[in-house]
């Protein structure tokens, strides 16, 4: 154990975490706001795994991480803009309509991925930038400002996110018409535009997830988020549908799956404990949804559709 | 009130073609581009074969390496892929043999509970499935498994001559099937010349990124020698690149995914063992026997990545400890 806890490993056990954390940090944020909005999206896995095909398949043919990148949020806007139109205008139920988006997502991916690439084949990774000045700071520099520009900018949207949903008014129409959609629809919240606004949020940033995914690891292959997207969305309970929460829950789960890797190439863990250490990090998240059950409630209005 | 009919009707219809676009993704039809005739016969004989497979065809690793090996004795099978839910295996393989596919293969440890149920049902044709070392007594069963610590030592040996800071990473997806035979016997190869191994399991057969950042937990204990097996190693060789760090692959030859940095590859050669299968079968024995993929019998061959420049020495000692390990004078540890 004490192998551990030296300044390497864990200079190296950090920076994993924050890489691991990064698309669950993203797609958490997203999920947040729509949730926040009344809207629930258990689609998001599969709004990644679109993304991160056509980011993936953009740069195979293109070689541009910028495109990419814009093309991972571009899907995410267009899943968005149809989640909006079943959940809001068609008043679907959620749930369901959450679930086919996973299908659709899972499938067509798959799908595409056989057509027009066939075998995995790698394209360059998102370079990492070092912050100047932070980078150079012994140790911690490596271990938190030496990462992909989606990794700070992941970050950076924590406190813009709380921001906007504190402070600005369409902030403030999104907690409205996730917790009261009638009250807020009788004082002039349009409850219809708010909520698909806040699921084009969500899924943007879920398309970025995706992006950021594939990117990172340079590569794709079916089923590449392995329920990534739902872990999203139960760290938005976890994190008690605030921006510093997720953020919180995202960096733990990174965290705890970083040190258990390291804890195992250090031979810590010894092989027999392999498997049930590799669950560590699930089941602190579901012992913490435990805890927190009691403590927060959800947005009054998640998962209702609205009508006059 | 005469919108609220038609808002269902259409969510209906988006559901339903959310859902049919998702069952075209999981349904291939073959491994290369050109689909597959549902009723066409296998190439090489009259049989009809079928897979059914927990990863995708062109996965450059378990799922392929099957779609290969038919592919070289001519056989062009129906393909379902992408079944890591058992029940949707087992419902793809009842298909099958409801069609009157005479060949179903079952290409997954996992199918076995599944297999048990359905082969009875249909006696007339035969299962042939894997990795398994037996047939669950089901006469219409051939069991298949491939001595993976075997090739595994070889890819050891050589780790062991390629590696300059004298330690190697080793990731894996769960401690379970071959997976843990290819582990153990590269470790046995590569200690038995001298250099130190750490292995890391994720947990998972399917998670890229954890296997991306386990690779990267090897590196940073100071590995610059990897390898790993399970279809999720695609992220575990993105990390070997990025940090120019040499990889042995497994099950499918790896070149592909990096030209300069792949030394060497354990292929599996299933098509050794399936065609002596379809020999039986074709005789009039359905099933009832197990049969191994190793290095005497050709099943597993070591393939060289021309492109990674390795010493007539070190090629010298792997073709030796091939021979040992086929006089059986290596222990691989398995």
């Amino acid at each position: 154990m004490r192998d551990f806890f030296t300044l390497s490993v864990i200079v190296a056990t950090v920076a994993s975490g924050i890489r691991l954390a990064t698309p669950y940090l993203l797609a958490g944020l997203g999920e947040t706001v729509g949730q926040k909005s009344g809207v629930l999206n258990l689609g998001v896995d599969g709004v990644m795994q679109l993304s991160a095909f056509f980011a993936y398949w953009t740069m195979l043919e293109r070689g541009s991480l910028i495109l990419a990148t814009l093309v991972g949020i571009g899907v995410g806007l267009v899943m968005g803009a149809i989640y909006a139109f079943v959940t809001v205008v068609l008043q679907a139920q959620q749930g369901i309509s959450g679930i086919g988006i996973f299908l659709f997502g899972l499938g067509f991916s798959d799908l595409m991925f056989r057509r027009q690439v066939g075998s995995p084949r790698p394209v360059p990774q998102l370079p990492e930038y070092g912050i100047p000045f932070l980078a150079d700071i012994p140790n911690v520099g490596d271990a938190l400002f030496q990462h992909n520009l989606l990794t700070y900018f992941a970050f950076a949207a924590v406190p813009v996110l709380a921001l906007m949903l504190r402070s600005t008014t369409f902030g403030m129409n999104v907690r409205a018409v996730g917790e009261n959609p009638q009250a807020a629809d009788s004082l002039g919240v349009s409850v219809g535009w708010t909520r698909a606004f806040a699921i084009l949020i969500g899924n943007t940033f879920a398309g970025l997830a995706g992006a950021a995914l594939v990117l990172e690891l340079g590569i794709f292959q079916p089923n590449l988020t392995a329920g990534l997207g739902f872990i999203a969305v139960a760290l938005v309970y976890f994190g008690a549908w605030r921006p510093v929460g997720i953020m919180s829950g995202a960096l733990l789960y990174g965290l705890v799956a970083a040190s258990v890797l390291q804890m195992k190439a250090l031979q810590i863990i010894p092989r027999s404990a392999s498997d049930i250490a590799a669950m560590a990090p699930a089941i602190l998240t579901i012992l913490a949804l435990i805890v927190l059950a009691g403590r927060v409630s959800a947005p009054a209005a998640l998962t209702r559709p609205f009508s006059r | 009130m005469s919108t609220f009919p038609l808002r269902r009707l259409l969510a209906l219809l988006f559901s339903f073609g959310l859902l049919a676009a998702a069952c075209g993704g999981s349904d291939a039809t073959d491994a290369s581009d050109g689909g597959s005739d549902d009723d066409a016969p296998a190439a090489s004989s009259d049989l009809s074969v079928a897979v059914v497979a927990p990863s995708a065809s062109d996965d450059l690793a378990f799922t392929q390496s099957m779609i290969d090996s038919l592919d070289a004795l001519g056989i062009t099978p129906q393909v379902t892929d992408g079944t890591f839910v058992v029940e949707d295996a087992a419902a793809a393989i009842r298909g099958y043999a409801e069609e009157g596919v005479d060949v179903v293969i079952a290409h997954g440890t996992q199918y076995g509970g599944s297999l048990a149920e359905i082969a009875p049902d249909f006696p007339e044709t035969t299962f042939i499935w894997g990795t398994a070392a037996d047939t669950q007594g089901l006469a219409n069963v051939f069991a298949y498994y491939p001595a993976a610590d075997q090739g595994g030592y070889v890819n050891g040996v050589i780790a062991a001559a390629v590696t300059e800071s004298g330690s190697i990473g080793v990731v894996g997806p769960v401690e379970a099937g071959d997976a843990v035979a290819y582990v153990n016997g590269f470790v046995a190869g590569a200690e038995a010349n001298g250099a130190s191994t750490s292995v890391v399991y994720t947990g998972s057969f399917s998670d890229v990124q954890l296997m991306a950042e386990a690779a990267q937990a090897h590196i940073d204990q100071g590995a610059d020698v990897l390898t790993g097996t399970s279809q999720a190693v695609v992220g575990a060789v993105g990390v070997a690149s990025e940090t120019d760090v040499a990889w042995f692959g497994t099950q499918s030859n790896q070149t592909s995914l990096d030209p300069n940095l792949v030394v060497a590859s354990q292929v599996y050669h299933w098509e050794v063992v399936i065609q002596e299968m379809l020999d039986l079968r074709e005789a009039g024995t359905l099933g009832g026997e197990v049969f191994e993929l190793n290095l005497e019998n050709g099943g597993l061959e070591i393939e060289y990545n021309d492109g990674f420049e390795l010493s007539d020495d070190v090629i010298a000692s792997a073709d030796a400890a091939i021979a040992g390990i086929i006089d059986g004078s290596i222990d691989t540890g398995a």
